[in-house]
């Protein structure tokens, strides 16, 4: 017997019945279709305003740094002035994504930006993200063409660009989010959480920062109107 | 891997002995447990998501079937590949062929503890293929050619001299010719070698910590990073799972993330948590072309519907064992297989037969700490004594444990008795144990006190704390 049918049959054995069928099927069809929530933490019951607030206090907490700038135009200089003061990197590598398409680099002639996916040379990258999750301070990327999910990695400096219209309260809104953008049922290739710069403990418990992904994370939140 | 369980008790004396171990294992008491009642406190809802969280793995579990089948239907419609695998020797076949298929010359590796059960890097290294662990933890061992004593900090026992060492004796070949000190000056010429690697590798290998139904997705959670190198760079990825890892939909893995971090290290997420679903896009320009999940059995299907049927829910977040006074005594290698602590002795005398592993299940104080932390509330304690009791039945045990069990059992089965029992001997051993309030010796249980310190008890007993709290109305 292939190996799918004995793990099948032995399942269905010790279970003490056959495969699902009829009612019983449909039910469990329809919790899957129906993805309800479970018990979500009431903590960010909060209007909008301050769940941007507490994105970025979890954030902080987690070793991630933000800036607040009032709009796209400021990316450049925003992201220049994070350079300098930690003494990075001048060479950009930035997601070849639409919404980063404007900014106005020419303000920024020290900035040298290419696009594309990351390459083992990369210091710095800039990333657009596709959610924030206010509950614990988590970026949530999403890949595609345009948003390679190396550029999440690899380069030593990730450097993330969020409108607070797109911090929301929970994981679940994420997900909400994700379906409607991809479908039910379709989640992009890779979708990364992200809750601060990376780290270990694996030498006897003590915390290193920049394990093996990002040693900085810097998130900048560009204010897009009030949202309540 | 290997079981060396049968000598559990000359490696505790040994583990007792060796002060490296001790002062590593002593410090997981300050480290994680303090984290996780930290975080724990810090979320009103926790108790309550244990329970949802323990009653959702239960309908998993009596609907496996039917969530594996979605599971794999969404895998394929995504373009990705599931291979069924009912032994470690299949799986191990399996993950072979897929990596001579890419003609990998090296594969990269996330942290696994599957891939430990199945020894496969030991396989692929047998057939010219050279597996590199990435996380740094196991990569440590690997070099030291050793295998996990946590489940989530694989290198617990390693002391930062002897990582020196290691990395002095094996990172010349890549120019780091100086004996370095520094934790950060570790991690970062460890970091710099393993990056070419990422991205040398024909094949990135993961484990999953949940494989989901409604997407044909399979998740890993890390801090470090590695994973989502391994996992993103070479051509093919290979998730490798056990079979009770499927979850439904998206919604329900967001209730078992809330407790997973929690639980391991108190962190409210782990930093990467990442969704993996299928091949890389036909427009993508970055992402693995091949995607492979290969689903393992071997062993749990066996599970379903036994008294033991509750092991399958445990999510490997290993708080069980950072908070077990036999675990912080003898360390992680003791248990002679890949799970160490609370759930190694509730679960490996399955998996490696209660003959090889008989010592095991009686490895604990029943103090009952592991099963107050589990976030999935497995009865660790209970699936121990059921072991106990089978062991005892089946002539396993040997003679004088099995008149000291004899007596405990006619005591446990008359509860009035028993309570009686437990308060006399609660006060005295109180007595005993004076202000240190840990005992050194006990009569007629030398076997056991010898390699232990056992805790005193409070000077009262679980149920008249409880009977008294009650009447106090806490
Ligand atoms: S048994 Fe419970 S506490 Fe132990 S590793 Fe599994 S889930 Fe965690």
């Amino acid at each position: 017997m292939p190996s799918r049918d004995r793990i099948f049959s032995r399942i269905r054995h010790n279970l003490g019945r056959g495969p699902l069928e009829g009612e019983a099927a449909q039910a469990l069809k329809a919790r899957i279709e129906g993805h309800a929530p479970n018990i979500v933490p009431k903590r960010t019951n909060i209007p909008h305003k301050e769940q941007v607030n507490l994105f970025q206090a979890k954030a902080e907490a987690l070793a991630a740094t933000v800036a607040r700038i009032s709009s796209f135009d400021d990316v450049p200089e925003a992201l220049r002035d994070y350079l300098t003061a930690h003494n990075l990197a001048t060479r950009i590598k930035m997601s070849p994504d639409k919404s980063l398409d404007s900014l106005p680099f020419d303000k920024t002639p020290m900035l040298e930006i290419k696009r594309g996916a990351a390459a083992p040379e990369d210091e710095v990258s800039l990333t657009p993200a596709f959610a924030g999750i206010a509950e614990t301070g988590t970026l949530c990327m999403a890949s595609s063409p345009e948003t390679p999910s190396t550029l999440n990695f690899l380069p030593e400096n990730h450097v993330v660009v969020i409108k607070a219209s797109q911090i929301t309260g929970t994981l679940e809104d994420s997900w909400e989010r994700l379906r409607k953008t991809y479908g039910a049922g379709n989640l992009p290739r890779t979708v990364n959480f992200i809750s601060g710069p990376s780290r270990t403990a694996d030498i006897e418990q003590t915390l290193i920062m920049g394990a093996h992904g990002p040693r900085r994370l810097h998130i900048l939140i560009v204010d897009d109107g009030p949202q309540d | 891997m290997q079981v060396t369980s049968r000598r559990f008790k000359d490696s505790a004396h040994e583990a007792l002995h060796d002060k490296d171990i001790q002062s590593a294992f002593s410090k997981v008491k300050g480290g994680f447990p303090v984290a996780r009642a930290k975080s724990a406190g810090e979320l009103p809802e926790f108790e309550d998501l244990r329970d949802q969280a323990r009653d959702l793995k239960n309908h998993i579990l009596e609907n496996l079937d039917y969530y594996l089948e979605y599971f794999e239907d969404q895998v394929l419609l995504q373009g990705g590949r599931v291979h069924w695998c009912s032994s470690y020797a299949e799986a191990r076949e399996v993950v072979l062929d897929i990596c001579r298929d890419a003609n990998a010359k090296t594969v990269t590796k996330g942290k696994s503890m599957i891939t430990e059960e199945m020894a496969l890097n030991e396989h692929l290294s047998a057939h010219g293929i050279e597996p590199i662990e990435t996380d740094l933890g196991e990569y440590i061992i690997q070099l030291a050619h050793e295998h996990p004593s946590h489940i989530i900090a694989p290198a617990l026992h390693k002391t930062k001299d002897q990582v020196t060492e290691l990395f002095h004796e094996n990172h010349g070949k890549y120019g780091f010719t100086e004996r370095i000190t520094d934790p950060q000056a570790l991690v970062n010429e460890a970091r710099s070698i393993l990056r070419d690697k990422y991205v040398n590798a024909d094949v990135g290998i993961t484990g999953a910590n949940f494989l989901i139904a409604e997407t044909g997705s399979t998740v890993i959670v890390t801090n470090e990073g590695n994973g989502d190198l391994t996992q993103s760079l070479p051509k093919t990825h290979i998730a490798v799972s056990s079979i009770e890892k499927v979850v439904p939909t998206l919604e329900d893995a967001s209730l078992f993330l809330r407790l997973l971090a929690r639980s391991a290290t108190g962190q409210e997420m782990s930093v990467y948590t990442t969704f993996s679903t299928g091949p890389k896009r036909m427009e993508d320009i970055d992402g693995p072309a091949n995607f492979h999940v290969v689903l393992v059995d071997s062993g749990r299907s066996d599970l379903l519907g036994s008294d033991k049927q509750d092991l399958l829910r445990c999510l490997k977040c290993g708080a069980c064992m950072n908070h077990c006074p036999v675990y912080q005594a003898v360390g992680g290698h003791t248990y002679g297989w890949v799970y160490p602590g609370p759930i190694g002795a509730a679960l490996n005398p399955h998996m490696v037969g209660l003959e090889e592993s008989r010592h095991l299940p009686n490895a604990s104080t029943f103090c009952g700490r592991c099963e107050e932390v589990c976030p999935v509330r497995i009865p660790l304690p209970k699936i121990m004594r059921h072991w106990r009791e089978q062991a005892f039945e089946t002539q396993v045990t040997p003679k004088p444990e099995r008149w000291g069990i004899g007596i405990w059992a006619f005591f446990a089965k008359r509860p009035k008795l028993y309570r009686l029992m437990t308060r006399v001997s609660a006060r005295a051993l109180k007595l005993m144990a004076g202000k240190k309030g840990v005992i050194r010796k006990l009569p007629l249980m030398k076997g056991w006190s010898s390699v232990r310190d056992f805790p005193a008890p409070e000077g009262t007993t679980f149920m008249d704390q409880w009977k008294k709290q009650q009447r106090e109305g806490k």
